[in-house]
C-alpha cells in the first residue's frame, strides 16, 4: 500500500513535470539537437540550459528543437527562431554586434595591450654568448 | 618614469575604480530578468489552435488582424493568479474589448470548472497542449496578456496577472493601439 | 552558554585585529619595539579565538540549537550529523565565519613562521593581515552575525537544501576557502614589501611557500567542487561557467601567474613590479569573487540569499583594501628600480608569455561574467554570456598556453637562443604526433578537437619528462613542477575525452526491457520506492553489461525531500578503468515505461586526478623546498645588493 501511495504521489507530481523525451531516431541529428540545447537558456530557471533543466517549459522547447531539426531546419535556423521569440537573452552565445565588440575582441585586445606593457622588460642589446 | 611605465602603474587602479562604479550601480539593479517576448512591435506569430466548444472556437493568427484591437490572454485553469485577474478580464470584455485566450496544457473539465467559478470573458479559446503556441508568442509563463492592434502587430506584453490598478494603463494602451 | 562564548570570542578577535592594525601601525611609525612586539601574540590569539568561535557554532548546529537563527534556517533535527556540521558553511553568515577563521589562522601561521625578513617586516605583514581581518570582522558582527538569535526559538529548523547534503560538501568549502583566503598572505606580504621597500629575491623566496600552499588548496577546492557537481547534478556536467564558478577561477588564474612570477623574482630578480601587482591581484580577485557571490549583483545557482545592504558593505571593504593596495602600488612601484632584463626568447620570456596568456584568460572570464550586468545598466537589450562564449575565447588561449608550456621550461635563463631546442623538443613532438595519429585511427569519434587535445596533452607530458630527465638533480621544485605540468596534461586528456568521446542514450524502458548503446547494454530490472533519513525516493535498478559481460547494477534515484520540499535526481555512476558509466532515472512515460539516460564518459575522472596531481606538484615544490632551505645556514645579509645572483639553493 505504501509503495502504491508513493508511486501515486510521484506520478501526480510527474504530471506537472516535463513531457516525456522522444530523442530523434537519427543519432547524428540527436547529437546536433543536444549540442544546440546546451546553448539555449531556460526561461524559467534562469541559469540552466534547456538541456539541463527539469522545468516543463524546457521540455517543450526541447521538443520544439527536435521537431524543427527533424523537419529539415538547420540548428542556426532553430536558434534564430527562438531568439526571434525571446530576444538574444535566450542564447548563451552572445551575438556579435556593436554592443559586443569589446566582449569578443577581449582576448586579442588584452594580449595586445599586455605585449606592449611587457616590452620594457626585455633586453635592448642582442645576446652575446 | 616613462609614459608607458606610468600607464602600467595607474591602469590597474583606474580599471578597478571603473569596476567599483559599475557594480555600485549594479547593486541597485535586480539581475533577475522577466523574460520578455521579442515580438513587441512585430506581427503576431503564425499559429492555429483547436477550440474549446462550439461557442468558443479555436484561435489562429488569422483572427488577429481584422482591423480592431484584440487582447490575447495566455492562461490555464490550473493557474492560481489567473483567477485573480478574471474580474479585470471580465471588465474588459464588458466594455466591448475583444478578449481571446490561449489555454496552456489544459483539459476540457478543468476549463469548464474554471469558467463555472470565475466566468468566461473570452470570445475564442485556443487549446495549446504542446506549448508550441506559447513559445511562438515568446511567452514564458502564465498568465500573460498581449495587446494586438488592428493590423496584427503586437503592441504590449503584460507579464503576470492583471490587477485592478493595472487597468488604467492597460486601457490607455488599448486606446493607443486603436489609433 | 557555549554559543555566547563563541560570540564573545569573535568580538575579542575583532578587538585584537584592531590592536594589530593600529597599535602595531603606531609602533612601526615610531619604531617602538614594545608596540611592534604586540603583533605576534595578537595574531596568534586571533587565530585561536576564531577557532573557538567556529567550534561554538559547530556545537550549536550539532545540538540543533534553533535559538540561533542560522541553525533554525539551515538545519533540521532529522538531518544526519555530518550534514548538521556542514550546514555551518552552507549559508552566508556561517561561510563568512569560516572566511575570517581561515584569515585569522593564516595570520597565526605567519606569526609562527620563521622570520626571514626581519621583525619589522613580519610586524608589517601582520598589520596588513590584521587590517583585512578587521574589516571582515566588522562586516560579520555588524550585518551578518552568525550568532544572531531568534526569540522565541522554533522547535524545528527549515532544513538544508538537499542538493547540498552530500559528502563532497563537507570538504569543498573549507578547502576552497583555505585557497581563496590563503592568498591574503601574499597580499599582506606585498603590502609589507611596498611599505618596507623589500621587493627583493629574498622576499620572493619568503612568500613563495605561502603562494604555493594557497594555490594548491584552491586547485584542490575547485577540482573538488567540479567533481561534486559531476556526481551530484545528474547530467554529467562538471563546469558551467556560472558566475560563482568563475569567481573561484579568477583568483586561481591570478595565483597561477603569481607563482610563476615569484619563481622568476626569486631566482633572477626580474619581474619585480609584475610580481607585486599579481600578489595584490590574486587576493583582490578573491574579494571581488566574495562580493559578486553575496551581493546579489549577479544571478547564479550557487549564490547565497542576497541583501543589497551587505553588498554595499562588501563593496566598501573592497574599495578600501583593493583600492588602497593599488594606490600604494601606483605610488611605490616607481621607486622600484627595474629588475634584471632578459631576452624575449628565454625562460623568463616564456614565463612572461605564460603570464600574459593567463592574464588574457582572466580578463576574458572577468569580462564575460560581468558583461550581462554592463549591458543591463547601459539599457541595451539583455543578453547572456554562457559556455559557448567562454569556450570560444578561452579555448584558443589554452591551446597557445599548452604550446608554450612544452617549450618554455626547456629554454635557458636570461640569454636567448633556440640552440639545442629542436633536439630537446624531438621527443615531445613525436609523442604529440603519435597521440594525434592514434586518435585518428583508434578513437570512436576522431574529431579535430580530439586530435588537438590529445596531441597537446602528449606534447606537454613528454616535454615535462624530458625536463626532469635532463635536470642535473631532481630537486623538489623540479619534481613539483614536473608533477604539476603532467597533472595539467592529464586533466586535458580527461577534458578532451569527456567532451569529444562521450556516448549518450535516451530511452524509455519497461521493467525487464533492454537498450543498447555501442558496446554497452542496459536493462531496467525494476523501479521501486525507498525511504532515506529525510527523504523518500524512487529507485531504478539497472543492470549494465559490456560486450555481453555483466558490469554491475546501477541504482539512480529521484529523491523527494520534505524539509524543504524539493526533488533531486541522484545519478548512479560505475567507474570502469577507461571511463564512467552514468545512469539517471527520468519521468514515467504514462504507459508503464520509464525514461532513462545512459552515458559512457571515457577517462572523465582524469580531470580530477589531474587536478590532484597539480595540487600535489605545488605542495612538493613549496614545502620540500622549505625543508631543504631550513637546513642550510641562512646567509642572506641585509646589505646584499638586489642585483647579486642568488645562492645556489633549490635550483631549477
Amino acid at each position: 500500500m505504501k509503495r502504491l501511495l508513493i508511486v501515486a504521489a510521484l506520478l501526480v507530481t510527474a504530471q506537472t513535470a516535463a513531457p516525456p523525451e522522444h530523442p530523434l531516431p537519427d543519432p547524428a541529428m540527436e547529437r546536433q539537437a543536444q549540442s544546440l540545447m546546451h546553448t539555449l537558456r531556460c526561461v524559467v530557471c534562469q541559469q540552466a540550459s534547456i538541456a539541463d533543466s527539469q522545468a516543463e517549459m524546457a521540455g517543450e522547447m526541447r521538443a520544439l528543437v527536435r521537431t524543427r531539426l527533424a523537419a529539415g531546419e538547420r540548428p542556426e535556423q532553430v536558434r534564430a527562431y527562438l531568439v526571434g521569440r525571446y530576444g538574444p537573452w535566450i542564447d548563451f552565445r552572445p551575438p556579435i554586434s556593436a554592443e559586443t565588440y569589446l566582449l569578443w575582441g577581449a582576448p586579442l585586445l588584452i594580449l595586445g595591450v599586455g605585449a606592449l606593457a611587457v616590452r620594457p622588460l626585455f633586453r635592448r642589446k642582442p645576446a652575446t654568448s | 618614469m616613462s609614459r608607458l611605465g606610468r600607464f602600467a602603474l595607474l591602469a590597474p587602479l583606474t580599471l578597478f575604480g571603473a569596476f567599483i562604479i559599475v557594480v555600485g550601480f549594479g547593486l541597485r539593479h535586480d539581475p533577475h530578468h522577466e523574460v520578455r517576448s521579442a515580438l513587441i512591435g512585430h506581427p503576431a506569430p503564425a499559429f492555429d489552435l483547436p477550440g474549446y466548444d462550439p461557442t468558443h472556437p479555436g484561435l489562429a493568427s488569422s483572427d488577429l488582424a481584422h482591423g480592431n484591437v484584440t487582447v490575447v490572454n495566455v492562461f490555464a485553469s490550473w493557474c492560481l493568479p489567473c483567477r485573480v485577474e478574471s474580474p479585470q478580464l471580465a471588465m474588459l470584455a464588458s466594455q466591448g474589448v475583444v478578449v481571446h485566450a490561449i489555454a496552456i496544457h489544459d483539459t476540457h473539465d478543468g476549463l469548464a470548472s474554471f469558467f463555472r467559478n470565475y466566468g468566461n470573458p473570452f470570445r475564442r479559446i485556443g487549446l495549446d497542449d504542446s506549448g508550441k503556441a506559447q513559445i511562438a508568442w515568446g511567452s514564458s509563463g502564465v498568465p500573460e496578456t498581449f495587446i494586438v492592434d488592428g493590423k496584427g502587430i503586437v503592441r504590449l506584453q503584460h507579464i503576470g496577472e492583471i490587477r485592478a490598478d493595472d487597468m488604467p494603463d492597460l486601457m490607455r494602451e488599448i486606446a493607443r493601439a486603436r489609433s | 552558554m557555549i554559543t555566547e562564548l563563541g560570540h564573545l570570542a569573535l568580538w575579542l578577535a575583532a578587538a585584537l585585529a584592531l590592536v594589530q592594525t593600529f597599535a602595531v601601525g603606531v609602533g612601526l611609525a615610531r619604531r617602538d619595539p614594545a608596540l611592534i612586539a604586540l603583533a605576534r601574540p595578537a595574531a596568534l590569539a586571533q587565530g585561536l579565538l576564531t577557532a573557538v568561535s567556529m567550534a561554538a557554532l559547530f556545537h550549536a548546529f550539532a545540538t540543533s540549537d534553533f535559538s540561533v537563527k542560522i541553525v533554525a534556517e539551515n538545519s533540521h533535527t532529522m538531518k544526519p550529523l555530518l550534514y548538521k556540521y556542514t550546514a555551518l558553511w552552507g549559508n552566508h553568515e556561517g561561510s563568512l565565519l569560516l572566511w575570517v577563521t581561515v584569515l585569522a589562522i593564516a595570520g597565526g601561521a605567519i606569526a609562527l613562521a620563521p622570520n626571514r625578513l626581519g621583525p619589522r617586516f613580519k610586524a608589517r605583514t601582520l598589520q596588513a593581515q590584521g587590517a583585512i581581518a578587521l574589516g571582515f570582522y566588522l562586516f560579520l558582527l555588524g550585518v551578518s552575525n552568525p550568532f544572531a538569535r531568534l526569540a522565541p526559538a522554533p522547535t524545528e529548523g527549515n532544513g538544508l537544501n538537499p542538493v547540498l547534503q552530500d559528502p563532497g560538501l563537507a570538504f569543498h568549502p573549507p578547502l576552497l576557502y583555505a585557497g581563496y583566503v590563503g592568498l591574503s598572505v601574499a597580499f599582506a606580504f606585498a603590502v609589507a614589501a611596498m611599505l618596507e621597500d623589500e621587493v627583493t629575491p629574498r622576499w620572493a623566496r619568503a612568500v613563495r611557500p605561502w603562494v604555493l600552499a594557497a594555490w594548491a588548496a584552491l586547485t584542490g577546492g575547485i577540482a573538488m567542487g567540479s567533481f561534486w557537481a559531476y556526481y551530484t547534478l545528474g547530467w554529467g556536467g562538471y563546469w558551467f561557467w556560472d558566475p560563482v564558478e568563475n569567481a573561484s577561477l579568477m583568483p586561481w588564474l591570478a595565483a597561477t601567474a603569481l607563482l610563476h612570477s615569484v619563481a622568476v623574482l626569486a631566482k633572477r630578480d626580474a619581474l619585480r613590479a609584475w610580481t607585486l601587482l599579481l600578489s595584490v591581484a590574486a587576493f583582490s580577485f578573491s574579494m571581488v569573487g566574495t562580493f559578486l557571490v553575496r551581493s546579489g549583483v549577479l544571478t547564479s545557482v550557487h549564490s547565497f540569499a542576497v541583501d543589497p545592504q551587505r553588498g554595499l558593505f562588501l563593496l566598501a571593504l573592497l574599495g578600501i583594501y583593493v583600492g588602497g593596495a593599488l594606490t600604494l602600488y601606483a605610488r611605490r612601484a616607481t621607486s622600484i628600480r627595474a629588475g634584471a632584463t632578459f631576452d624575449p626568447v628565454s625562460r623568463e620570456g616564456a614565463l612572461v608569455l605564460n603570464n600574459l596568456i593567463l592574464a588574457a584568460i582572466l580578463g576574458v572570464v572577468f569580462l564575460g561574467t560581468i558583461y550581462p550586468l554592463l549591458i543591463d545598466l547601459a539599457g541595451a537589450t539583455p543578453l547572456s554570456v554562457g559556455p559557448p562564449y567562454f569556450q570560444a575565447t578561452v579555448g584558443p588561449l589554452i591551446i597557445l598556453l599548452f604550446l608554450a608550456l612544452g617549450v618554455g621550461p626547456l629554454l635557458s635563463w636570461r640569454r636567448g637562443g633556440t640552440r639545442g631546442l629542436p633536439t630537446k623538443l624531438l621527443a615531445p613532438a613525436l609523442a604529440a604526433a603519435a597521440a594525434g595519429l592514434a586518435t585518428l585511427l583508434l578513437a570512436r569519434d576522431p574529431t579535430a578537437s580530439a586530435v588537438l587535445g590529445f596531441g597537446l596533452a602528449a606534447w606537454v607530458a613528454f616535454s615535462s619528462l624530458v625536463i626532469l630527465a635532463r635536470a642535473p638533480k631532481p630537486t623538489a621544485p623540479i619534481v613539483g613542477m614536473t608533477l604539476a605540468h603532467i597533472g595539467v596534461a592529464v586533466a586535458l586528456v580527461g577534458i578532451t575525452a569527456a567532451s569529444t568521446q562521450t556516448q549518450e542514450l535516451l530511452a524509455s524502458l519497461h521493467e525487464g526491457q533492454s537498450a543498447r548503446m555501442g558496446s554497452f547494454e542496459t536493462k531496467l530490472i525494476a523501479v521501486g520506492p525507498i525511504a532515506g533519513p529525510n527523504y523518500t525516493a524512487l529507485r531504478g535498478r539497472f543492470g549494465v553489461s559490456r560486450h555481453g559481460e555483466k558490469l554491475g547494477e546501477l541504482m539512480p534515484e529521484i529523491r523527494t525531500f520534505f524539509a524543504p520540499v524539493q526533488d533531486t535526481t541522484s545519478a548512479a555512476i560505475l567507474s570502469l578503468w577507461d571511463g564512467d558509466v552514468y545512469v539517471t532515472l527520468g519521468q514515467p512515460t504514462g504507459n508503464g515505461a520509464w525514461q532513462m539516460r545512459l552515458s559512457f564518459r571515457p577517462l572523465v575522472t582524469w580531470i580530477w586526478t589531474g587536478g590532484l596531481l597539480i595540487a600535489l606538484g605545488g605542495l612538493t615544490a613549496g614545502f620540500a623546498g622549505l625543508r631543504v632551505r631550513a637546513t642550510r645556514p641562512s646567509g642572506y645579509r641585509a646589505s646584499a645588493p638586489a642585483w647579486s645572483a642568488p645562492l645556489p639553493v633549490p635550483a631549477e
